[in-house]
């Protein structure tokens, strides 16, 4: 197997793959896909709580008016971004969805991005102390790698590979 | 019956009040080694038949809710207000948890519950047990004292007699609300178990892993019990609230799936623990943090605090809630302070490519989506604070930022199984993923032969995009974890000469744990799979007169009739639907809706056709007023099946993992001969 991947043959096959995504992604169009859309990116404001695309509940009041409202703005031309500050300037910010990417609110999308980021970092970080501390607890002959350090590397895997396939680890 | 539910209640406080206090004096005395005139273990035991018999004094209140619900005693007003005589028998039962005060006792009691069994097993380890069941008692002081002065559920009503009560709110009125509340209340009474054992731990010292081994079960089972919840919950969504989904991001939900991911986090790590004696701190933060998490998710919910379509579980117990967690949270920084050098434990690991590592980034992952929802829940109150104004922060913004987190979650599910603990070469890893990327690209092509795209209209598709990686990273994991099984087997198969099957099932039993975790991710993978159908939703809507018909997808709805119907409890109007497919009338469909009589709130009844592939899902949207003609909404929702099917693989595994081992292998099986096959790769 290890020979096949290196083999011209099943690069050309990935590549193949690679040219059937990139033709097979030209989709087709939808006709009420932007009201779809939209819908989902504003709220119904009767106080229900649910997306205006999604509001169902019987008899109400507001969902229907809105509906009507963003159908008339599409029909009219407006861009995406002009149909969502329509709606914030008559219902409020709380009409959107999702916090608008602009002065305070734009810490609600920032935030999860730097946290991750952060957590990322800060583990792989963390991660290599760690492998150094047990480099230097275990003195291996100079220019040898981490790899190198455990002996005869192939034959400790299979034999840990053994081991756990058969359950004489005891655990995951 | 309102008198001895009361009293029972106030009996149960003071025997938890009793435990708390003789326990802690127990302790310390013991700890100290002071002479007294009543030995400490006699003062222990008191404590822990306290305990006892506070479980059968909540037992009592518990059935005396349940009993006035089942004859109808309207002189409580929560059964007044929760209850009515034609409510049908289960949801009479119901009745404990559809209200704030009943679901608090439903708490109060599976907490009691959860200690009986915790103290009937106190022989495992008398000391640690002790004290787990001293902080336990503390828990349940706080819940007894919210049923006792905070919400009282046998409060009397006082205003003019009454013949029949209010009824259950008609959301309520299905049958997996018989079922999901208390999995859920399980799930989140249940991780008071692992808390109370790390505190207790951490609070005398305990030497050694052997209370994570204590707790294993314990855990393991809290976490099935809140999944099962969260899915069921999902499920009466999708088939009740009728606006096709089954996950709206709404505060509830999120409050339930934070302790969730932590807890999960902690499932994980917590085997870094057992086997490397790494990561103490964390995971003692771990458990914490989802024990105040269940905490927080009750305070969110309850006290108002975020909008929330669960309106009709709000409340003032908010302050209560706010306290208890304060001091918990005191309680918790106090005891690791104080106690933080016992947690001391030499960091090593071989490399970043390794399963420790993975184990690692898994949490990272876990966390980080908890922090997201969390953060997601709570920033309207924040943005009100800073600006002065609220926002909205609903499924738009979950998505765009939940769901690549999701992907990693998901690929990690792939990747980690193949990484073997310690280091690993190049070569190996290479030689390790070459089935998974196949399947990898198998699975990509297939999706996009199905027609899944990424581009739509000539703009590129993000749902399309992400769901095309699913598809991707599930086949990669799905045929990790199907390699791991069959190389397994082959190994066994030829130690045992039995065929593959018999091996397989060997395997398994020899492992429990480790193959019952792969069942479990194979389950996870597969609500991954269902989860991304959604980008794939169509919705169409038409006013549908008699044998009109509507075409959704490969479906051909025809309109045979709409009719109305009533019984005691509510009058319904519903349509017939005749659904064609490919020239022929497949089945029929009968979208409903009900306006129940004594709350006259009316509620729609989903009709869904499930296939492997999608579910035609079909909502009765009432009559036009102009023409009186049905209106009807579908939905073709792909994949769907695929979620629920995924959480049966979850609940399989788990109960495979939590059952023993057949055989604890603890001797090595001599692998210095001939290399077998199986381990080749």
């Amino acid at each position: 197997m290890s020979r096949m991947l290196r083999s011209s043959w099943f690069k050309a096959m990935e590549a193949a793959l690679l040219a059937v995504l990139v033709c097979f992604s030209l989709g087709a169009s939808d006709a009420g896909a932007r009201f779809t859309d939209l819908g989902h990116r504003l709220m119904c404001t009767c106080g229900c709580s649910q997306l205006l695309g999604e509001c169902n509940h019987v008899g109400c009041p507001e969902s229907g008016r809105e509906r009507r409202e963003l159908s008339d703005a599409i029909a009219a031309g407006k861009t995406d971004q002009q149909i969502l500050d329509w709606f914030a300037a008559k219902y409020g910010a709380t009409v959107l969805a999702a916090p608008p990417g602009s002065g305070f609110n734009l810490v609600a999308w920032i935030a999860p991005i730097a946290v991750f980021v952060s957590a990322l970092a800060g583990t792989i970080l963390l991660i290599r102390h760690w492998a150094k501390t047990k480099r230097l607890a275990t003195p291996v002959a100079a220019g040898t790698g981490a790899e190198a350090s455990l002996p005869d590397t192939a034959e400790q895997e299979r034999i840990e590979r053994i081991r756990r396939e058969t359950g004489a680890d005891g655990g995951f | 019956m309102a008198t001895f539910g009361s009293f029972s209640l106030l009996i149960a406080l003071a025997l938890a009040v009793y435990n708390l206090f003789a326990g802690t004096i127990a302790l310390r005395l013991m700890a100290t080694g002071q002479p007294t005139r009543v030995a400490p273990e006699r003062l222990a035991a008191t404590a822990r038949r306290a305990g006892i018999a506070g479980f059968l004094a909540i037992s009592c209140a518990a059935f005396a809710l349940v009993w006035s619900a089942f004859t109808n005693n309207f002189t409580i007003a929560y059964i007044l207000q929760h209850s009515n005589r034609a409510l049908p028998v289960p949801y009479k039962f119901a009745a404990l948890w559809s209200g704030q005060e009943g679901s608090l006792l439903l708490w109060g009691w599976l907490l009691a519950a959860f200690s009986f069994v915790l103290r009937l097993r106190h022989k495992t380890d008398v000391r640690l047990y002790a004290y787990a069941g001293t902080i336990m008692a503390g828990i349940q002081v706080f819940f007894l004292a919210v049923l006792n002065f905070a919400v009282r559920p046998f409060a009397l009503y006082l205003g003019p007699q009454v013949s029949d009560g209010n009824g259950l709110n008609p959301l309520l009125q299905y049958p997996e609300m018989v079922i999901h509340p208390p999995m859920l209340y399980l799930g989140y009474v249940g991780f008071a178990v692992p808390f109370a054992f790390a505190l207790a731990a951490l609070m005398m010292r305990y030497p050694g892993e052997k209370w994570i081994k204590i707790t294993r079960t314990w855990t393991l089972v809290t976490w099935l019990f809140l999944t099962c919840g969260i899915f069921l919950g999902m499920h009466w969504a999708y088939a009740v609230l009728g606006w096709g989904g089954y996950w709206g991001w709404d505060p509830v939900e999120n409050a339930s799936f934070m302790p969730w991911l932590t807890g999960t986090a902690f499932l994980h790590s917590v085997m870094m623990q057992e086997k490397k004696g790494m990561m103490k701190s964390w995971n003692i933060w771990l458990i914490f943090s989802t024990f105040m998490l269940t905490l927080m998710g009750t305070l969110l919910t309850r006290a108002g605090l975020v909008s929330s379509v669960h309106a009709f579980a709000q409340s003032s117990i908010g302050t209560w809630f706010t306290v208890f967690m304060i001091l918990v949270a005191g309680v918790c920084i106090f005891v690791y302070i104080h106690n933080r050098s016992h947690l001391k434990a030499e960091h090593t690991l071989d490399s970043l490519v390794s399963r420790e590592s993975s184990f690692l980034f898994n949490n990272l992952i876990l966390l980080t989506a908890c922090f997201v929802v969390l953060w997601g829940t709570l920033f309207p109150i924040l943005s009100e604070f800073v600006e002065g104004s609220k926002v909205t922060v609903g499924a738009p913004f979950y998505n765009r930022v939940a769901v690549p987190i999701g992907l990693f979650l998901l690929f990690l599910v792939g990747v980690c199984p193949l990484l073997p603990w310690r280091a690993t070469s190049l070569k190996s890893i290479k030689r390790n993923f070459i089935l998974p990327g196949v399947a990898l690209w198998i699975a990509i092509a297939a999706a996009l032969l199905c027609g899944v795209r990424i581009f739509e209209d000539g703009k590129f598709s993000t749902g399309g995009f992400y769901a095309l990686l699913a598809f991707g990273f599930a086949g990669c994991a799905l045929a990790a974890m199907l390699s791991e099984f069959v190389r397994g087997a082959q190994v066994i198969a030829r130690q045992t000469k039995k065929n593959l099957v018999v091996s397989c099932w060997m395997l398994v039993r020899r492992n429990t744990r480790r193959y019952g975790g792969f069942i479990v991710h194979m389950g996870a993978v597969l609500v991954f799979v269902g989860l991304a159908g959604s980008a794939f939703t169509k919705t169409a809507e038409q006013e549908l007169p008699l044998h009109g018909t509507m075409n959704i997808g490969p479906y051909r709805l025809e309109c045979a009739g709409f009719t109305q119907d009533a019984n005691d409890n509510y009058q319904s109007e519903y349509a017939k639907l005749n659904v064609w497919k490919d020239g022929q009338m497949q089945f029929q469909m009968f979208p409903e809706k009900r306006v129940y009589l004594v709350s006259e709130q009316p509620q729609t009844m989903v009709a869904i056709h499930s296939t492997i592939g999608w579910d035609l899902y079909l909502v009765y949207e009432g009559t036009n007023p102009d023409t009186g003609q049905p209106i009807i909404k579908a939905i073709l929702n792909p994949l769907v099946s695929w979620i629920w099917f995924g959480l049966g693989v979850m609940v399989v595994g788990t109960l495979i993992a939590l059952t023993p081992s057949v055989k604890p292998a603890t001797v090595r099986p001599a692998v210095t001969g001939a290399t077998p096959e199986g381990a080749k790769g």
